[in-house]
């Protein structure tokens, strides 16, 4: 009897000890994580491209949860991200801003392939990998890939990357843009089925 | 102090704990798909170990053995070992957010490993002190991740290998394994332990 009591006793005693330690521990140690951060990068494109000015998507999302950044930051997440960010926030979406913005339509990088030396170096820039090549080969731009960041650009040592716009299809095809003193405001129009 | 450098060669090459012992081949299989994932593996099952292997021994000595519950072993061993590594996940949590980068997720994976809870109770056995008891955790936790980084090598290699159909994927991954515990098997003759 008395060693099924000392058996549940010392068990017993030591469950209780580290129970309490752990207790103890997840107050004394808590970590204030920020929850907000995580969920605002889940919804960046994940380009790393740094065009934002942070240098990654990460360190803009920690700084739009500290409030330190704006939501309109993004080219390549473009108007859908600002959207979500806007619904996430509960603030108003705005455009984006225009002094990050690549030109309104979507460009892709093209390499020259007779200047291309092979250099590998436009291929480590590229935040997306969407440059194919190898060293001392002429190397090419996989377009459905590219996000036309521009980072490869300055990269490049013979100037063989240009952006090239890549020209509407009937898939992206949207309305043009209406003029007047609201036209800031709209930068992308509505479509068609918030219009009707 | 030879008595020492020989338990560590021991545990690390002869009687290595995943190829020779054949403990802790779920985290072995599960996470030596890259090198980088099986680095922080090997880390993190490390100082598990050599931290499970002390803890329990001094349980063992101080607890069980006066006590006479000899037969609680396991269940006790269990308890110290689960609460001892949650503790430190939450203390690195707290105080070193780089080393919790580097440890964070395969900290719970690896709490009631086999070979974590093996190793502890193989120190009873053998009768370890508390000095040998922390070495032979030690040297078991270096074996294995020296063993699941050679394996991370061989298996990232055999992704782009011609490997034949039906032995693609595990199978040749289980067969890499038997090969590298024959091989180990080649150290058997370097020390008596």
């Amino acid at each position: 009897m008395i060693a099924v009591l000392a058996a549940i006793a010392a068990l017993g005693g030591l469950a209780l000890a580290f129970g309490a330690l752990l207790g103890y521990a997840s107050r004394r140690f808590k970590v204030e994580g920020n929850p907000l951060a995580d969920q605002i990068e889940h919804l960046l494109p994940q380009t790393q491209c740094g065009q934002c000015g942070f240098a990654g998507c990460r360190p803009y999302a920690e700084a739009i949860a500290r409030g330190e950044a704006d939501i309109n930051l993004c080219p390549p997440g473009g108007e859908a991200v600002i959207k979500a960010l806007a619904d996430l926030l509960g603030v108003e979406p705005k455009p984006l801003d225009e002094s990050k913005a690549a030109p309104a339509e979507k460009r892709v990088a093209v390499i020259d392939e007779n200047t291309c030396i092979g250099c590998t170096l436009c291929i480590q820039a590229c935040p997306v990998d969407a440059i194919l090549g190898a060293a001392k080969q002429m190397h090419t731009v996989i377009a459905s890939e590219c996000t036309g960041c521009e980072l490869c650009i300055p990269p490049c040592p013979v100037e063989c990357i240009r952006m090239v716009p890549v020209p509407r299809g009937i898939e992206d095809w949207k309305w043009p843009a209406p003029w007047g003193p609201q036209a800031p405001q709209t930068a992308a129009p509505p479509s068609r089925a918030e219009a009707a | 102090m030879a008595e020492y450098v020989l338990i560590l060669v021991s545990t690390v090459l002869v009687n290595n704990i995943v190829l020779a012992r054949f403990l802790g081949l779920c985290p072995f299989m599960g996470v030596s798909r890259k090198l980088e994932t099986a680095l922080g593996m090997g880390l993190a099952t490390t100082f598990v170990l050599t931290l499970s292997a002390v803890s329990s021994e001094l349980v063992n000595t101080y607890l069980l053995d006066p006590l006479g519950l000899g037969y609680l072993r396991t269940i006790a061993f269990i308890l110290v070992i689960a609460a001892i590594v949650q503790f430190t996940e939450m203390v690195v949590h707290k105080t070193s957010p780089v080393l919790y980068n580097l440890l964070g997720i395969y900290l719970p994976l690896i709490t009631t490993n086999c070979a974590v809870l093996g190793v502890a109770l193989l120190n009873v056995q053998e009768q370890h002190g508390f000095l040998k008891s922390a070495l032979y955790g030690f040297g078991a936790a270096v074996g294995f991740s020296l063993v699941l980084v050679l394996f991370a090598a061989i298996r990232e290699r055999l992704a782009a290998a011609d490997v034949p159909v039906p032995f693609r994927g595990n199978a040749i991954a289980l067969i890499t394994a038997g090969l590298m515990s024959l091989a180990f098997m080649g150290f058997a003759g370097l020390v008596r332990a």
